[in-house]
């Protein structure tokens, strides 16, 4: 068999955890290979010890057939090895061009940096491979999507051959990720090879054509895609059935708690990204917003919110009009916010686990007294959270929350929001990078929340837990809502027209 | 390298006490060379040392004289002492993601809010004048704080450009109005009452007539203030949170803008209290200053090789203090002062090099067996 690459016996130790346990890893020449696990069961950071990142306590690596000691992702560069990171790294105020070339910038006879002749190689491979970017524009200016094809750039620059995606999916839209597969479509074609982690195995099904599994740090096994099915794959890992149906309570009687009427937020371009917004939030019911990402969505979370003032109309929360209160004001209220970006705004990365649990509440009884903070009271509540919403880390509550895995730092703000159980939720992408375990139970905590008479304002790109997990689903385009449905009787087609402007849905009235 | 060895140096948390070590280390290397390339006994800076800051000198053992002088020590902690509570004023600010260049500035405004007031009541008792002396210190460099604080908040003015203002400024300031008070020559005031004095015989005694001074135990408390705020308290939890991650504070609902002003007010109190040591302890008298004395900077850097934190401050105002009580004594025995300054630089160079150090400890930590 022609292997590109093979990981033997890989063993990574961190202080308190075993990160990966005795595990055999191969790549096929020109095939997708899929790596599937829980959270934090250890595939970032068995791709990490491939690209160098860590050095693995035991076990050996051979590319090609040939032994390598990857010290650093330089030597693994060297050797063709690129990777997508989940949390992707870029310098964001510097250009497309310049990010891709970064560290190996063409030079021009006086040793200068030739920005020209990078830009034209730049344009190349965008086109080469169908991975569209406007060169010059700043990455602080661009989409998450496009953030994305500029990290693929990046390895394809580098002339790698063995690409390590990380979670590319998590982050986009429906439309994205059928760009992306028919990228890797591509780029297999071109003769490279590709690990692909995902936590979706609809994606897994549809273009790996092998599946590891991991769990708990351990290799289960090795699987032929075509030989296989999502549900045993999910099983596999999981170590159970998983059960995404949801049992939702028949709610007759509503009560409204936010209003909000043509209210305008502007986006930091100074644009009206929401404009003439009418939406009703009730009790018992998940609202969701739908659309396609970039029509207004994150900037009409940051005006509800109040991280971003709201430039027109009103919001009103409980009876109070709320578009000009402060942060701490509209959370005091009961408002819980699982923000779209976990890393900039749900979690100090800096602090560990438990401070981060009482990012809120920390002026509160228990967890402070007249000023001075109570750390039993706030470790106790921690270990509880961190139990309850199986929040796996190396230290439990005194982890850093930098050193979690993706989806666990996801679990941990879950934690946090949905366990204040606010009288309204807004969920923004709130099963971003979680495997089907946690989703199923995140789900049946959402729902659990919406039983108990809370309201849920929910907002997500796939259109599966749209449909799953909605009561109502408004659809938003161009910062306007142009339809609101019943999520029984929506249809993924008509969502689709709605979501794109191709058509006006009804509207009830908002008086 | 045995297996443990790797794991500890590997570790993060070790990693944070190991750099500033392993930075002072080479420093002290690049000093030894430096004198070795100069021809100068390398030899008389561990003499320096440890007369400068245990009190023994090593010439006289053997004879019939007394080897350990505690004067030393007395001198050693005076010249420390300033130098801690500006790493505390630095490091302060430095938590809550702000960088405090003007700690030189609040300590002149300290000193001459001590000054005017210690001059100003000559007839009040001692429990009555001293704690006054000692709040006015606090609140010249309070307020000294407090402008930078709330420009930054208001206007978004970088806290970097006011407070190096803000040097010059007091700079000025505390020269002309010293020049102003009554009785003053062009150097300084006339000697501050004795009730608004720190000094005391009985610390002159026991250090055999050194100036050491009641001032340490203002640092005292102004270390376990540091500690106290920084750690168990929500005030301090959330200049934390805004220092790691504004946007996340903001978040949190934390008025990112009141900490901001709040963290570099209290940063100005630390160093305005330096100000009050040194003209009511170091010395008794307000001085006109030809030019900056780097309590302030050197308060960066003592800061910054504590990594920020009170204890850490503490150690580094005691480092960066023995190589300014060791000068005098290198001096005497015919090695330029600047050797010590050498050493000094030498050491901040690697503590700015800190991510490089760490990525060596780093390779060595993941060394194959
Ligand atoms: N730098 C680190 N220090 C300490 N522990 C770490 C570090 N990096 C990862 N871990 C721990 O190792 C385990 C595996 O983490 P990893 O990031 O590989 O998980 P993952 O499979 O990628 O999960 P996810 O799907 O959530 O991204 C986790 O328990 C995590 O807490
Ligand atoms: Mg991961």
């Amino acid at each position: 068999m022609n292997n590109v690459v093979e990981m033997k016996d890989i063993t990574k130790r961190f202080p308190g955890i075993i990160a990966n346990s005795h595990v055999n890893f191969d790549l096929r020449q020109g095939e997708i290979h899929a790596l599937l696990g829980e959270n934090g069961a250890g595939k970032s950071t068995l791709m990490s010890v491939l690209f160098g990142l860590y050095q693995a306590e035991e076990g050996e690596i051979l590319i090609r057939g040939e032994k390598v000691d990857i010290k650093d992702p330089n030597v693994a560069t060297k050797i063709g090895i690129g990777m997508v990171h989940q949390h992707f790294k870029l310098v964001h105020n510097l250009s497309i061009t310049e990010n891709i070339i970064l560290g190996v910038e063409p030079k021009n006879r006086w040793h200068q940096v030739d920005l020209k002749k990078g830009r034209a190689q730049v344009v190349a491979l965008s086109e080469k491979y169908g991975l569209t970017v406007d060169p010059d524009e700043l990455i602080e200016n661009i989409t998450v999507g496009m953030q994305q094809r500029v990290e693929i750039l990046k390895m394809l620059y580098r002339n790698s051959n063995i690409l390590i995606f990380d979670e590319p999916t998590a982050v986009l839209t429906p439309q994205e990720i059928d760009d992306l597969i028919i990228v890797m479509r591509n780029l297999v074609n071109e003769g490279k090879s590709i690990i692909l982690i995902t936590h979706k195995l609809k994606e897994i099904m549809a273009i790996a054509d092998r599946c590891t599994v991991l769990r708990r740090g351990e290799c289960i096994s090795t699987v032929e895609v075509a030989k296989s099915n999502p549900s045993e794959l999910a099983e596999m890992m999981v170590g159970r059935k998983v059960n995404l149906d949801l049992n939702k309570k028949e709610i007759d009687e509503h009560k409204t708690v936010m209003k909000i009427r043509n209210l305008s937020v502007k986006d930091s371009k100074g644009l009206d990204a929401v404009k003439n917004f009418n939406l009703d939030v009730r009790t018992g019911e998940i609202m969701c917003v739908a659309g396609i990402d970039g029509n207004g969505q994150s900037e009409l979370i940051q005006g509800i919110t109040g991280l971003t003032p709201c430039s027109g109309g009103t919001i009103e929360f409980l009876g109070k009009e709320i578009q000009n209160t402060k942060i701490r004001e509209r959370t005091e209220m009961g408002l819980g916010h699982i923000p779209e970006d976990r890393q900039k705004y749900g979690l100090v990365m800096d602090f560990d686990i438990k401070e981060n649990m009482v990012l809120q509440s920390y002026f509160k009884e228990p967890f402070s007294t007249h000023g001075k903070l109570n750390k039993e009271a706030i470790k106790e509540y921690s270990d509880r959270l961190v139990e309850e919403y199986d929040v796996r880390s190396s230290q439990g509550s005194d982890t850093t929350s930098r050193s979690l895995s993706g989806g666990n730092q996801q679990k941990a703000i879950i934690a946090r929001e949905v366990d204040r159980s606010p009288a309204l939720l807004l969920a923004a992408q709130p099963t971003r990078g979680l495997d089907v375990g946690a989703i199923e139970f995140i789900h049946k905590s959402i729902v659990a929340e919406r039983d108990k008479g809370k309201a849920v304002l929910l907002f997500s790109l796939e259109l599966e837990e749209v449909l799953s997990l909605s009561d109502k689903i408004a659809v938003i385009y161009e910062g306007e809502i142009v339809g609101v449905l019943d999520a029984k009787d929506a249809t993924e087609n008509e969502l689709g027209l709605l979501m794109s402007g191709a058509k006006k849905g009804d509207l009830p009235d908002y008086e | 390298m045995s297996n443990s060895f790797r794991a500890y140096v590997g570790n993060e948390k070790h990693q944070k006490v190991l750099i500033p070590i392993i930075s002072i280390v080479l420093g002290f290397i690049v000093g030894i060379i430096i004198m070795l390339f100069s021809q100068l006994n390398a030899g008389y800076l561990f003499t320096a040392l440890l007369r400068g800051v245990f009190g023994i000198n090593t010439k006289f053992i053997g004879t019939s004289r007394s080897v350990f002088n505690a004067r030393y020590i007395g001198e050693f902690l005076v010249s420390s002492m300033p130098l801690i509570l500006t790493g505390l004023s630095v490091a302060f600010a430095y938590r809550c993601g702000l960088f405090n260049i003007g700690a030189e500035g609040q300590v002149m405004m300290g000193s001459l809010f001590s000054i005017v007031v210690a001059l100003s009541f000559p007839g009040l008792p001692k429990v009555i004048l001293l704690p006054m002396v000692v709040i006015a210190g606090a609140l010249g460099g309070t307020i000294w704080g407090f402008i930078p604080g709330l420009l930054k908040a208001k206007y978004n003015v970088h806290e970097v450009v006011v407070t190096i203002m803000l040097n010059y400024v007091g700079l000025y300031f505390l020269n002309w109005t010293v020049k102003s008070l009554p009785g003053s020559s062009l150097v300084r005031t006339v000697d501050i009452p004795d009730a608004a004095w720190l000094g005391s015989d009985f610390l002159s005694d026991i250090t055999n007539n050194s100036r050491l001074h009641w001032g340490f135990i203002i640092v005292i408390i102004a270390v376990y203030a540091f500690y106290y705020i920084m750690n168990k308290t929500t005030f301090g939890y959330e200049l934390r949170a805004v220092g790691f991650n504004k946007d996340a504070a903001k978040y949190a609902g934390i008025n990112v803008n009141k900490n901001a002003i709040l963290a570099m007010t209290l940063s100005g109190t630390f160093a305005g209290l330096a100000g009050t040591l040194l003209t009511c302890g170091t010395f008794n008298y307000g001085r006109v200053i030809p030019a900056f004395e780097n309590y302030g900077f050197n308060g960066i850097v003592a800061a910054l090789v504590g990594g920020n934190t009170a204890i850490g401050s503490v150690l580094g105002g005691l480092l960066f203090g023995a190589l300014q009580a060791i000068q005098p004594i290198m001096q005497a025995n015919g090695i330029p002062r600047e050797i010590a300054i050498i050493i000094t630089s030498a050491i901040i160079i690697f503590v700015a090099m800190q991510n490089g150090i760490k990525s060596v400890l780093n390779k060595i930590g993941n060394k194959e067996a």
